[in-house]
């Protein structure tokens, strides 16, 4: 009779870690990387801060409208260091946008340096400006 | 068994991210005092990070699109200065078309000059600080001084 309301309190301790396992192994707060975001006539041209990130490891996909800019920081410090003070606290980035059906998601070039990204999306040919010309009948 | 009938199960995560956040403010030193020349701010570009180890002290800034020659890394009263210029995106991109019309939708990067400064701690050796830039992140390895790293003395016998 003594063990009966001991093993009600273990299972409420189980139950608590369990949870508090599930709640680590959900995925970590990614950095969102700071964007500049301008159009001309040829489309739009994104420019994000990727800082640590290697043109091999970098990820742009496209899913129907949606474009997800995703990529690891690497650092590549040794693993003797110890953080004594930190103001980057995920180990990689992530944003997406929507494209607008203006845009041609197939023509996106994409290319990274000194972790500078930058992305260019062409508007589709029909989208872009045209004049009309008038002819006199 | 729930403190109230309004509370899930689900609120334990935020719970546990409340004290993870917590921890991370105690841990991170920013309720610390800083040196009175080496104030600075979580949001500040470039941001840093600092770590250390036995041999030296190593200095992150996460600093992309600078042109490595420009950036510039100096040592002065036992303070770890970084500072430069960034250039906007505007001026990069534009080229020969002055004329261009051009909607801009956001503007979140930094553009223009920027300082930061790190207090070193007193086993600092100024003299042999290195500095890399790479993939957008300026590394800074402040070698600490061979005369302060922990050393055996070893017992002779006397006789």
């Amino acid at each position: 009779m003594q063990s009966q309301p001991n093993t009600a309190m273990q299972t409420q301790n189980a139950q608590n870690a369990a949870l508090a396992q599930s709640a680590g192994a959900r995925t970590a707060p990614a950095l969102l990387p700071p964007v500049d975001i301008f159009e001309d006539a040829s489309g739009i041209t994104l420019l994000a801060d990727l800082p640590g990130v290697a043109q091999q490891d970098l990820s742009i996909g496209v899913e129907g409208r949606h474009l997800t800019i995703e990529a690891p920081l690497k650092l590549g410090e040794s693993t003797a260091l110890v953080s004594v003070y930190a103001e980057v606290r995920a180990n990689h980035f992530r944003r997406s946008f929507e494209l607008s059906s203006d845009l041609d998601t197939g023509g996106i070039h994409a290319g990274l340096r000194d972790g500078v990204l930058t992305l260019h999306i062409p508007k589709l040919e029909q989208a872009k400006p045209r004049r009309i010309d008038v002819r006199v009948e | 068994m729930y403190p109230s009938m309004l509370r899930t199960p689900g609120d334990w995560f935020a719970d546990f991210d409340q004290l993870q956040d917590r921890i991370d403010e105690l841990l991170s030193g920013r309720g610390a005092s800083s040196s009175i020349r080496a104030v600075g701010r979580a949001g500040a570009f470039p941001a840093l990070n600092v770590g250390t180890w036995a041999e030296a002290l190593e200095v992150y800034a996460f600093a992309p699109g600078i042109d490595p020659k420009s950036i510039d890394v100096s040592v002065e009263k036992g303070l770890l200065s970084i500072s430069g210029e960034r250039a906007p995106h505007a001026a990069a991109g534009d080229g020969g078309k002055p004329s261009q019309e051009r909607s801009i939708y956001a503007n979140e990067r930094f553009s223009g000059r920027f300082r930061r400064v790190v207090a070193l701690p007193e086993d600092a050796d100024p003299v042999r600080v290195e500095a890399t830039y790479r993939d957008g992140v300026l590394k800074i390895v402040v070698p600490k001084r061979e005369s302060s790293k922990p050393r055996q003395i070893k017992v002779a016998s006397g006789s």
